[in-house]
């Protein structure tokens, strides 16, 4: 059967990963080809690659390191970050990417899923939801969690998978950074909205918080993080064995 | 040197950055002459079936592949490729492929358990089956490897050199003489995959 995926994220930004210090066993803990290639070569089962550059000249800087990390690695490369139209895509797949994830974009424009899944296929496009309660009710936030869409999120999300998208990444702000697990509330509910697949991101602070994620939820296809790979406060390797002591199906 | 076939249909980046990391030349093109002076062909391809099949054919690929088959040239489809490579694909309609396998492309939904997502997209085992391959000399059975693909290989039993379980043994990789397919990327399976493009690159011609 299809295992459970463990994503590392690597923020990009004027060409360095952020917060990518204290690495061990690299000495440029910051170079996105490096830290991919020690992630490719360390189990994990696909990446995410995030633009956080907002000028063009960090975009093209960008697209040069994408290509760079996208022939260093040898599984599936996920892209996201300034994404807004169909150009954008057709970017960063010529430099290698499997699947290319939107979020503002899709929300100032839905349209762009059905336009890039007629393209390129479902499977290649990603929507990426940041989502928090206000008042009880989870919203949609735009432009890096900044912003209250006002839109309901599993509303939002059911509506972007109709349009085309393949997969979910769903990012809890109310658990983001704050380590003490992911939000499996708000995860069941999408789960159960949409057949397909679900990854959880924010929250996740030690190897016990992918057990009781895959555990609790076995729909759940997937388990994202950024900081706690970088800082090796969780070792890949060893949350897997620890994933597949617990009869959770994973490639080792 | 391996051909990389180029028709307008996928992306062929990973493909060749993955030979070059094995120390494989190759060369991405779409030239019946330079296609014809490789000793191996790579037939790649995602999307649909049909559009894929009529740019082989326009471009007059087609033949050039069937004939480099008939004179024992090892060629590898991968993915769509492979699939291009059976008789015929019921994706949208009925679509006629090269024929060089013995089989056709059916939907996954036919024959998985309901429940199970579609498409089969993600890492999965591969089950050797009892027919031995060289394609598989430098891995093992039950090595993992990475899936995408709504449609699969079927009555090609007889070809089939391995499966994958997804509540159904899809057909994961067939061989017919010197004409191999994998429904998986190779070149997105790490080390496992790299080894599978190793032992086609170490075929004798």
């Amino acid at each position: 059967m299809i295992t459970k995926r463990i994503i590392p994220c690597l923020d990009v930004k004027d060409g360095r990963v952020v917060k990518g210090v204290n690495f061990l066993g690299l000495n440029d803990v910051s170079s996105p080809v490096k830290l991919a290639k020690y992630y490719s070569e360390n189990g994990a089962d696909e990446l995410v690659f995030y633009d956080i550059t907002a000028s063009s000249d960090g975009r093209k800087l960008f697209t040069d390191i994408l290509c760079e990390v996208a022939k260093t690695i040898f599984i599936p490369l996920t892209v996201g970050g300034g994404i807004n139209t169909v150009d954008d895509f057709d970017r960063v797949l010529k430099c290698g990417a499997d699947k290319v994830s939107v979020n503002s974009g899709a929300i100032k424009n839905p349209n762009l899923i059905y336009e890039a899944a007629k393209l390129y296929g479902d499977q290649c496009v990603v929507i990426s939801a940041d989502v928090k309660r206000v008042d009880g009710v989870f919203r949609v936030f735009a432009k890096g969690g900044r912003e209250n869409t006002g839109m309901e999120a599993i509303e939002w999300i059911k509506k972007c998978v109709s349009l085309g998208a393949g997969e979910v990444v769903l990012n809890s702000i109310d658990t983001d950074g704050v380590k003490e697990g992911f939000d499996i509330e708000m995860l069941d509910k999408v789960c159960n909205a949409v057949s397909v697949p679900v990854i959880a991101s924010g929250g996740a602070g030690c190897i016990d918080h992918f057990t009781q994620l895959f555990k609790t939820l076995p729909k759940v296809d997937a388990g994202l993080a950024a900081s706690i790979f970088h800082f090796n406060e969780v070792s890949i390797s060893d949350l897997k064995s620890e994933l597949n002591k617990n009869n959770i199906p994973v490639r080792i | 040197m391996i051909a990389i076939i180029d028709y307008g249909v996928g992306n062929l980046f990973s493909l060749k950055s993955s030979l070059d990391m094995i120390g494989v030349e190759s060369i991405v093109t779409g030239d019946i002459e330079e296609i014809k002076k490789c000793d191996k062909i790579l037939l790649p391809g995602v999307g649909a079936f049909q559009d894929a099949a009529n740019k082989l054919r326009k471009s007059g690929l087609d033949k050039v592949i069937i004939k480099e088959a008939e004179n024992k040239k090892p060629i590898l489809g991968i993915c769509l490729g492979m699939q291009l490579l059976f008789e015929k694909s019921f994706e949208y309609g009925e679509h006629i492929g090269l024929g060089l396998i013995k089989g056709e492309i059916r939907p996954i939904k036919e024959v998985i358990p309901e429940g199970l997502k579609i498409p089969h997209i993600g890492w999965n085992k591969l089950d050797f089956t009892k027919k031995p391959s060289k394609l598989f000399k430098y891995i093992k059975d039950k090595d993992f490897v990475y899936f995408v693909h709504s449609y699969y290989g079927a009555k090609c039993e007889n070809d089939t050199i391995a499966t994958s379980d997804y509540g159904y043994p899809l057909t994961a990789a067939v061989e017919k003489d010197n004409v191999f397919g994998c429904q998986f990327h190779p070149e997105k399976s790490g080390n496992v995959g790299l080894n599978i493009l190793k032992a086609f690159a170490d075929m004798e011609v």
